[in-house]
Parts: C-alpha cells; structure tokens; sequence
C-alpha cells in the first residue's frame, strides 16, 4: 500500500494506492482508515485501488471552508478530478458512502458503478440511530461488530488509554476526526439524500452486515427503494464495520457491479 | 468588588440514588422527576431569593441559561430577568447569558436583552456564552464544529445591531437578514457592560481582551482549582497589549455559605452543599464535550472540559474535601472574609459570582446566610483594589431617574383632560 498526497483546493490530501486494474475509488468512514484495513486488501487484489483521507482523517489537515454535504461531495469530486481519473468505481462506507451517494446524485454522468456499503445518509423516524456522538470509546465495539469482543480487540490493540499522552493524543485525534464528521452528521446523519437519490443513474449495489447495530439492516431497502435497479446483499454474521469483519464478501459483492 | 448573587436554580427533588440509578442530570434526564406543580413554588421562591439579595444591597442578581438540565430549570434566563426588572431597584441583572449561537436569528438577543435594560432602566449585564456542549451540541443540535464560527457570527450581529442607528443588511453565513433594525435598543451606551463565559480556551481570552469584555469563570470546584486557569488569562491580557490589568476585566463564580461559625455552616449546609456536588453533577460523560466543540488549540494546551469525570470516577465528596479543597467557601463570617480575599487576590478578580443557594437548600437557610454574608462578610470586602475603584467599563450604568413599577395611580373614572406628551430628545 502506498501513501501518497495529492493537491486539492481545500487541502493537500493524503490517499493510499495498490492493486491493478480498474481504478476504484474507496471513501472511508467517521471512524477512520488505516493502511491495514482488511477491505482495502481485499479491494486491492482486485482493483487499483485509491482510498483518500476525508480533511480531518489521517495526514490530511482538517478544514474549516468545508461545513456542508454540498461541500464534502464536491470535495469528493475535486480529488477525482487531482487523481486524474474518469468514471473510477465509486465505493464508500458508512459517512464515505453518504458522500458517495451524494457525488453519485450531483454528477450521475460520471459515475455508472457504485457500491453503497451500510451508508449513512437517510433517516427512519421508527429506527433511529445510535447518537455516536454522546459514546464513549468502550461503548463503540457493541454497535461496530458482530462479535464485539474481537472487535474491542482490534479497535483497542496497542492502545494505552490510561497513559495521559496517549489519552490526550487520542482527544486530538477524535476531535479532528468526528469534529469534521459531525457537519455531516451530527446531530441527525441525514442531510436531504433522500430527496436527490433518484438523480443516481449508475450500477448500484447497497452491501450490509446482518448485525449491524449502528445503522440498522432495515435501511438497505430503504436506500434500495430510492435508487433504481440497485441491488442489495446483506451479509450474515457482520455488523457495521463488516468491511472488517467480512471484507472478502464486501470485495465480492463490489465485483458484481464492476 | 462586585458581587452578584447567583441562583442556578436546581431542581431540588433529585432521588437519594439519582446517581446509580439515573443515566444523567443533563440532557437525557428523566422527564418523570420534574414536577411541574412543584415547580411553581420552586420558582417563586427561587425568584423571591434573586429579589431578597437585591434589598440586602448586593450589586448584582444572576441567572444564565440551561436546557434540559436538573441543576439549572432556567432554559430562558430572560423569562426570570424580567420578572426581577420590575421587582428589583438596585441590583445589576446579570444575566450570564444567552447562548447566542442557538437563536435563530440572534437580533432575538439583541431585542430581549434591549428589553430588559429598557425596563431596568439600564441595570442589564449581558452574558454571551458560547454555551456548554450538552446546551449547544447535544439539547440544541448545533454542529460542534460550526458552533464557534455561528457564535461569532452572532456576537457581531448583535452589536451592530445594538449600536448602529441605521436599517443594515447584513449577509451572514448563518444569518441572512435584509433590514437589521432592531426596536428597542438598550439605554446603556454604547452597549450594557458585556461578560463572557469562558472555560480556559485561549480563544474566549483574546476574544474578551479585544473587545473590552469581562472574562468569567464559571467553575464549580473553586478558586484552588481555578488557579492555572486565571494564570493563563492575565498572562494573555499582558501578552496582548491590554492597557491595564483591572481585576474586573474577570469574574469568577464561588459556592459561598456563611453561618455564625464554622462548625455552624457545616451542620447547617452539608446536606445541601452534598446534594450539588454528589447528585447533581452528574452529567453522562459522553455529553460532556461533542467532537469538534473544543478547539484543537484548547484540546492541546490540556483544557478539558469540567463536566468530564475526575480521573478514577466519582467519589463521594465529604465537607471537608470541598471545604478544604476550596470546592465551597464556608463557616464563619470571618473565615468566609479570609477565603474570599485570597480568592480576590490570588485570582485577581474583581467580579465574583456567589452562589449562595446551593443544591436543595430551603429559602430559610439561604436566607441566613445570604444576610450574614451581606451584612459581614461584603462590606470588609468592598476594598480589596482600591487601585481600579473607578474603573466602570465592565459594569451597569443605570438612568438616575427610573420608573417605579406599579405606580400608575388611583383609578381614572373620568374622561381625563388633554396631557402633553413630552418629546424625546430625537425629535
């Protein structure tokens, strides 16, 4: 996995880079993305694979002239355009699938094949989601995984939350990471999607964990409902981070709309 | 010195095991613990302790602003200011203060606040706090990260305007507002004296500085605790260039309770002073600070919020840890001097917040000691910088002459006869 950084009007932005192939462009989560994330392996021995840091995540700096939806799809946009690509496939999890709906909706003409995995983005009165927010770090693994004690142990490893250095680096980090993440989600992770998904004309395929506690299953459909001809695969014995928990499904399941 | 008598207003009938048994006092309390024929004397009588230090002389009454709070029931400070306006005569109403991120659009503020220093007669203190991250991200749903820029952008709206004598248009980010023309404006010009709220960011600091405001501190663990804090605030005021170091360029608010002795206060205000301090600061610490509230700046220099949990969780506080650890100043007149001086002094503020009804303590006792403080305590204390005795930027200028409410007269049964309107020096 390479990392490398490319020029944007809102910040230089760092991204990772593997595989070969047909050029994928894979948006991440509120939670983050590191170079050993099982999905980009998995996308990798498949696609050539470019993943960005959203502005706030990793090595690319925050940025305060980005505060709405418009903004951050845009800017999803804009780093297409520096990494020189044309109609790459379009895949997001979670907060990078909202952005990824999002861009596919504004610019329908350049995007034809998109993968929705567990995407945020719409609301459900009668399912809400858990406010992540208001949580503290050790709530996390039960909404997050399948089998939360793996996942505390993966989330966790390494980690010394007692050492205050640690702890304070941890605040900074939490702070840039979920302080850009709340202008799209906070306080409701629903920013008017809903009223623009029929724009999205391409190949759509919406992947969700069983378990996921997060966003709950019930909004594949929902997503399903609004974007024409979209398939859904959901996958057994996963939650929401199921693209670390069933990464080779997820890979699979994108395959089929490539 | 100025001292202003201070009432969070909390809810007083929290359960014994509100703390094991109940998720959190903010945000998410459980809606079945309020009363609301309870409340009606709790606010009354509330209002009618506000009115009482008024006649004991104190130079200003306070309130300020919480939502969905069991220690603080006044979700709109200004409902109960204007209830004082016409029940006081003397006292400054400090209202500390509106959130004015959270007013859509904030010329609301300017107008409210414009009110109640008409009706006044100029005696109003204008609180401008950012607002806590449960008030302002978690009960009001302002994104954490845009709060600061919104803040700002009120806070500008607001002044102009207040001071400007001309319709405006102003193009905001979060404010688009074509003819700003605000009916009434405040008596006290070219604006009523202005505090702010702060909880050690660097940017509220530089924020007071630059615009002449009062830098206020409004801790619950005392003036031991507050110590670094202060520092980092004068040492700010002398690295920006401010002209001078007045005392009242900061507040600072205390947990004051005053008995004959020593021994006194403490049997008479323990189970109230534990009431505060072991039920009702029991805030979930997932609402304490939503990512992207506190600047990345503040975050660095180690300011973390004060409604995070101690490090090793609760404990229960005894008298003599919040006494001793200057949490609660309490006892004597005489001890209750000393420990306020040194506050005074070692803080260097001039402004102090005394919150003297604390937890559920009934209106007998704050009464008590509320008069023992005015009558024993306030008047030794009035001197402490003589240096700065006529600096009035941070504090009320009221007309001399104001209406007495409630004097319109014996009833009229006759036509009255044609009365000349005096003109206002406008026309």
């Amino acid at each position: 996995m390479e990392s490398k950084t490319v020029q944007t009007r809102h910040a230089p932005v760092r991204y990772l880079e593997a595989g070969a192939g047909e050029p994928l462009v894979f948006l991440h989560g509120a939670g983050g993305m590191t170079e050993n994330d099982p999905i980009l392996a998995e996308l990798a021995s498949r696609f050539h694979v470019y993943a960005p840091f959203i502005p706030g995540y990793g090595e690319t700096e925050e940025c305060e002239s980005m505060r709405d939806m418009l903004d951050f799809a845009l800017h999803g946009w804009d780093v297409v355009e520096a990494l020189g690509l044309k109609n790459p496939i379009l895949v997001g999890h979670s907060m990078g699938g909202m952005i990824a709906a999002e861009m596919a909706a504004l610019a329908p003409n350049d995007v034809s094949r998109l993968a929705l995995i567990c995407p945020a983005g719409l609301w459900l009165d009668d399912h809400p989601i858990v406010d992540i927010f208001s949580l503290l770090p050790f709530e996390m693994p039960k909404y997050l995984f399948h089998d939360p004690e793996k996942g505390a142990a993966q989330m966790t490893s390494g980690l010394d939350m007692s050492d205050p250095k640690f702890l304070q680096t941890y605040l900074i980090r939490n702070a840039r990471q979920m302080g850009m993440a709340g202008k799209l989600l906070f306080p409701i992770p629903e920013r008017g999607l809903a009223e623009r998904l029929y724009r999205v004309t391409a190949k759509t395929v919406i992947v969700w964990g069983e378990s996921d506690k997060l966003i709950p299953p019930i909004y594949g459909p929902a997503f399903q409902a609004k974007i024409a001809g979209a398939s859904l695969v959901n996958i057994p014995e996963a939650g929401h981070m199921v693209i670390a928990e069933k990464a080779a499904e997820v890979a699979r399941a994108v395959e089929a709309v490539a | 010195m100025k001292f202003t008598w201070f009432n969070l207003m909390p809810w007083p009938y929290l359960p014994d095991d509100f703390r094991e048994k109940h998720h959190s006092v903010w945000v998410d309390i459980d809606q079945r613990l309020f009363d609301p024929e309870k409340s009606n004397a709790v606010y009354n009588t509330y209002m009618d302790l506000l009115e009482y230090a008024d006649t004991l002389g104190f130079d200003g009454i306070g309130v300020n602003e919480h939502h969905q709070n069991g220690y603080g029931i006044m979700p709109s400070p200004n409902i109960i200011a204007a209830g004082l306006a016409r029940r006081t005569k003397n006292a400054a109403l400090v209202v500390l203060g509106n959130s004015i991120a959270l007013y859509n659009p904030p010329v609301r503020v300017a107008e409210e606040f414009a009110m109640l220093d008409c009706i006044s007669g100029g005696r109003l203190v204008a609180g401008f706090p950012v607002g806590t991250s449960m008030d302002t991200n978690f009960c009001y749903g302002q994104i954490p990260a845009l709060t600061r820029e919104k803040y700002a952008e009120a806070h500008d709206l607001i002044i102009r305007a207040w001071t400007e004598r001309d319709p405006f248009a102003f193009n905001g980010r979060y404010n688009k507002l074509r003819h700003v023309n605000i009916w009434p404006r405040p008596i006290q010009q070219p604006r009523p004296p202005v505090h702010i709220p702060g909880g050690g960011s660097v940017e509220t600091y530089d924020f007071c500085i630059d615009n002449t405001y009062s830098y206020s501190y409004l801790s619950f663990s005392g003036y031991l605790r507050a110590q670094a804090l202060m520092d980092g605030y004068w040492r700010r005021v002398e690295e920006r260039g401010a002209p001078d170091k007045s005392p009242y360029r900061a507040g600072f608010a205390q947990t004051i309770c005053v008995a004959e002795t020593d021994e006194e206060a403490e049997r008479l205000y323990w189970p109230h002073v534990s009431y505060f301090y072991n039920r009702c600061l029991h805030v979930y610490p997932g609402f304490a600070d939503a990512p992207g509230y506190r600047t990345i700046k503040t975050i660095q220099t180690g300011a973390l919020s004060q409604y995070a949990p101690p490090r090793g969780g609760y404990t229960e506080l005894t008298w003599k840890d919040l006494v001793e650890g200057g949490h609660v100043i309490a006892g004597s007149p005489e001890t209750v001097r000393q420990r306020l001086e040194e506050l005074a002094k070692g803080l260097h503020v001039g402004n102090i917040f005394c919150l003297m009804h604390v937890g559920d303590m009934p209106a007998d006792k704050c009464m008590y000691s509320t008069k023992l403080f005015a009558e024993k305590v306030m008047p030794k204390l009035r001197n402490v910088f003589p240096e700065f005795a006529s600096d009035d930027r941070f504090w009320i200028h009221p007309m001399n002459k104001r209406a007495v409410p409630g004097s319109l007269g014996p009833e009229v049964t006759t036509a009255p006869g044609a009365s000349v309107r005096i003109p206002i020096p406008a026309e």
